[in-house]
């Protein structure tokens, strides 16, 4: 993939925060911010994986994992 | 079809096959939206909704209309307002 | 004029008996980034826009009632067979003694839709910043709502609503290169 699906940074940590610090937090970046206007001819998903995946196009498609169970 | 009962597996893989064929053609309805000059795409759509009639019918035939207001035959008694909705399956 | 088709755009499955996420789905059934607020919101915009983007406008908010389908079904089963004490510790009982099970139009905190989450400002490119806007923020409402469960096969029909927002935040982004009749963009793609 061409372009990061997320991105990262490190916020300040406090001597005085009460949590544990979570150091590294993450956003989505996903491909629309990447693509101004689709071009024309993209490979395609089969129908049935297009809608397992939620598009047609494996251009547009982006993962995203629950954070739950991670601690974070 | 019994409101009571559960659905047969095979409901569910026809009403899936249906489902992977209308996305398709959403996707495609919607990149047609703004790009209306695409002509393959536009082959795609016309042969796709093709297809889905195809299915469509087949599902129909089995499990009744899919679609009210004269978009879709009736056996007797008035198929339409029989369970299940799309919610309850 | 609309024609109902008795079918989900994407199955919805729910393994878990979890009230409480009902709740926080809520958020997306009648909240200001919701799906009954971009339904409205296009199909509304749809009249005062160049005739160029009227059809996007049409069918996306066309399928965002799809999507609103498919959450009310996610908080149907959620709640059908719920006992008033799951409820209760659900944090649904302030809900139950106004509604019982039925379902309503209000966020995840019970608060009722409203019109003024969304806008119809008559000029195109702030009404489609505006949907890009929405676009991104219900994405990030189903990241946020993915993260809140462990069931799986709620999560897939979940991802599925979430891509369904990036989708369409790049047809508004290439209904905005439209209006801008910027015919370089179209060309180097």
């Amino acid at each position: 993939m061409a372009y990061p699906q997320e991105q990262e940074y490190y916020p300040f940590v406090g001597p005085y925060d009460p949590c544990p610090p979570i150091t590294c937090k993450t956003y989505s970046t996903p491909p629309q911010l990447y693509i101004p206007f689709q071009p024309p001819n993209l490979p395609q998903f089969s129908p049935h994986e297009a809608l397992m995946k939620g598009t047609l196009w494996p251009a547009l498609f982006s993962p995203y994992e629950s954070r739950w169970g991670k601690g974070r | 079809m019994d409101s009571q009962k559960p659905c047969e597996p095979e409901y569910y893989e026809l009403l899936e096959k249906l489902q992977a064929l209308d996305f398709a053609l959403v996707e495609l309805n919607l990149y047609l939206d703004t790009h209306p000059d695409d002509l393959q795409a536009l082959q795609q759509y016309n042969v796709m909704t093709q297809q889905r009639t195809q299915v469509a019918n087949h599902f129909q035939e089995k499990y009744g209309p899919l679609q009210h207001f004269g978009h879709a035959y009736s056996r007797y008694p008035w198929e339409w307002s029989k369970a299940p909705w799309p919610w309850q399956v | 004029m609309w024609i109902y088709e008795k079918k989900l755009q994407y199955p919805v499955r729910v393994s878990k008996c979890d009230p409480h996420m009902a709740k926080l789905l809520l958020e997306q059934y009648g909240g200001a980034d919701g799906e009954l607020a971009a339904a409205l919101r296009y199909l509304n915009q749809r009249y005062t826009i160049p005739e160029k983007v009227i059809g996007l406008l049409n069918d996306i908010g066309t399928e965002e009632f799809a999507h609103l389908e498919m959450i009310a079904t996610m908080v149907y089963k959620l709640t059908k067979d719920a006992t008033v004490e799951q409820l209760k510790a659900a944090g649904l009982d302030a809900h139950y003694v106004s509604h019982d099970r039925a379902l309503f139009y209000e966020n995840a905190g019970g608060v009722p839709w409203t019109a003024a989450y969304i806008q119809a400002k008559g000029d195109p490119i702030a009404d489609l910043y505006e949907d890009i806007a929405a676009e991104e923020k219900a994405r990030a409402t189903y990241q946020w709502l993915i993260d809140m469960t462990d069931d799986v096969d709620l999560q897939d029909s979940l991802k599925f609503l979430r891509e369904r927002e990036i989708v369409h935040s790049l047809r508004f982004r290439e209904a905005v290169e439209i209006l801008k009749d910027n015919k370089d963009m179209k060309k180097v793609f």
